[in-house]
């Protein structure tokens, strides 16, 4: 694993020290960079994303990386808006996205006992094919992971694992090498750990 | 050596200090804390540059979020912390003498982001906010009731509100738990209660009977009086959802 070598592109927003730390605890050594040459060459891809859907898509086009992305073959995570940055579309600003995976985040709605946005530690569920996917390894069925957010994607057929916030959305999905996490493994204890170590397995 | 002594003593005492820190923060990690809050008191009253190195050694221990709050009064301070690595900035009295400092940290860095304290105290005519509660002789009534304040920093983009009950505070009699459920109702976003927790059923209560999102505590905890494990435990049994 220590070979691998990843990429973080850089989205301009701040916050991404913890992602980086959380790779230095495992001992990877990570760049964060909007460079197309050395994002297409590395070993792992990570898309974090914190802002909004409209602003990071904005700044990826100008990088050019709307169009590098969806080629690259390499394993890839989004994390967070990156998952969303991944999808169709995000009813944030009305935002077209990179178009990778099937849906478009939609808003939750603020009612009683459910102040959006959804921050703290909830429980995920594996669907679908959940049970055999690799990024999911040692990780129980109710784990809890950490969560910041506002929007989300309805369970689809990309979804291994969701959570229930009002409705129940998308916490994991994943087509061919592309993966997506909605919530903070970086900050989601030992189970997050788990996650990035199973993500940068996968080749 | 050409700074002399005192420089080096004064940087001497900061490692100590910061290697306590962060000796306590994995303690907490490993008993099962669910978030971290720092009150940076090296935050300078008047305004000159301080030096937050620390807050990337947090960062590079801790696998659960945290939040820093402590003389933060501009979007660059609060670009600084976020850049070291902290999760949430949390803003108290320079929110009260500038509350437009709320939507422009919320506008530059999300809600998500922005962590209001409120320091609230029960008076003869109802709540009140205070302000300078870090030093107990500039401590003064802010001119606002609590409740209005609190739906204030919302529509200005409070993510999160932090409602310290000065009336509890050190006195670990439990949290006000009246009060909270009272600013509950005006609270649309995550609301930790702070101030007051002596015992195990305090937070039960406070979960209970103010639903609050989150407790905060920090006397118990450092004084070992009550082990974050053991604490989550109980809370389980009594039906509060906890991460354990």
């Amino acid at each position: 694993m220590s070979a691998a070598r990843v990429a973080i592109i850089d989205g301009g927003g701040a916050n991404i020290a913890s992602l980086r730390f959380a790779l230095e605890r495992l001992a990877v050594e990570s760049e964060l960079t909007v460079d197309i040459a050395t994002i297409r060459s590395a070993s792992h891809v990570i898309l974090p994303g914190v802002g909004a859907a409209a602003d990071a898509m904005n700044r990826l086009r100008k990088a050019g990386l709307d169009r590098v992305i969806p080629e690259l073959t390499q394993p890839v995570l989004g994390i967070c808006l990156g998952l969303q940055l991944l999808l169709e579309a995000s009813d944030e600003d009305d935002a077209e996205c990179l178009g990778i995976l099937r849906g478009t985040a939609r808003r939750f709605e603020a009612v009683a006992d459910q102040p959006v946005p959804h921050m703290g530690w909830n429980r995920i569920t594996r669907t679908n094919g959940g049970s055999v996917v690799g990024l999911l390894n040692d990780i129980p069925d109710g784990a809890y992971f950490y969560f910041v957010h506002s929007y989300a994607l309805d369970v689809n057929a990309t979804t291994v694992a969701s959570a229930t916030y009002g409705w129940d959305f998308s916490a994991v999905v994943m087509h061919n090498n592309f993966m997506a996490t909605q919530f903070h493994p970086e900050r989601s204890g030992a189970h997050g750990a788990a996650l990035l170590t199973n993500f940068l397995s996968c080749y | 050596m050409r700074d002399g002594q005192v420089v080096k003593g004064v940087q001497f005492r900061n490692h100590e200090i910061v290697g306590d820190i962060l000796a306590l923060a994995q303690r907490y990690v490993d008993e099962g804390a669910d978030e971290l809050v720092f009150y940076d008191i090296t935050a300078s009253p008047d305004g000159r540059s301080v030096d937050r190195g620390w807050i990337n050694r947090v960062a590079e221990i801790l696998n659960i979020p945290f939040s820093v709050a402590g003389g933060i009064r501009s979007v660059a301070e609060a670009e600084e912390i976020l850049n070291y690595g902290a999760d949430k900035i949390s803003v108290n009295t320079p929110a009260l003498a500038n509350p437009d400092l709320i939507d422009e940290l919320a506008r530059r860095f999300g809600t998500q982001c922005v962590v209001i304290g409120i320091d609230s105290r029960q008076e003869s005519g109802g709540y009140r906010v205070y302000q300078y509660t870090g030093d107990p002789d500039k401590t003064r009534e802010a001119g606002r009731e609590t409740v209005q304040w609190v739906r204030e920093v919302q529509e200005r983009g409070a993510g999160e509100i932090v409602l310290n009950c000065m009336n509890q505070d050190g006195v670990r009699q439990g949290y006000d738990a009246e009060q909270l459920r009272l600013v509950r109702q005006a609270c649309n976003v995550p609301l930790i209660a702070s101030g007051g927790a002596g015992a195990m059923e305090h937070f039960a209560d406070v979960f209970n009977l103010a639903r609050v999102d989150g407790a905060l505590a920090a006397s118990v905890f450092h004084k070992a009086i009550i082990e974050i494990g053991d604490l989550k435990a109980y809370l389980r049994e009594r039906g509060v959802e906890v991460r354990l």
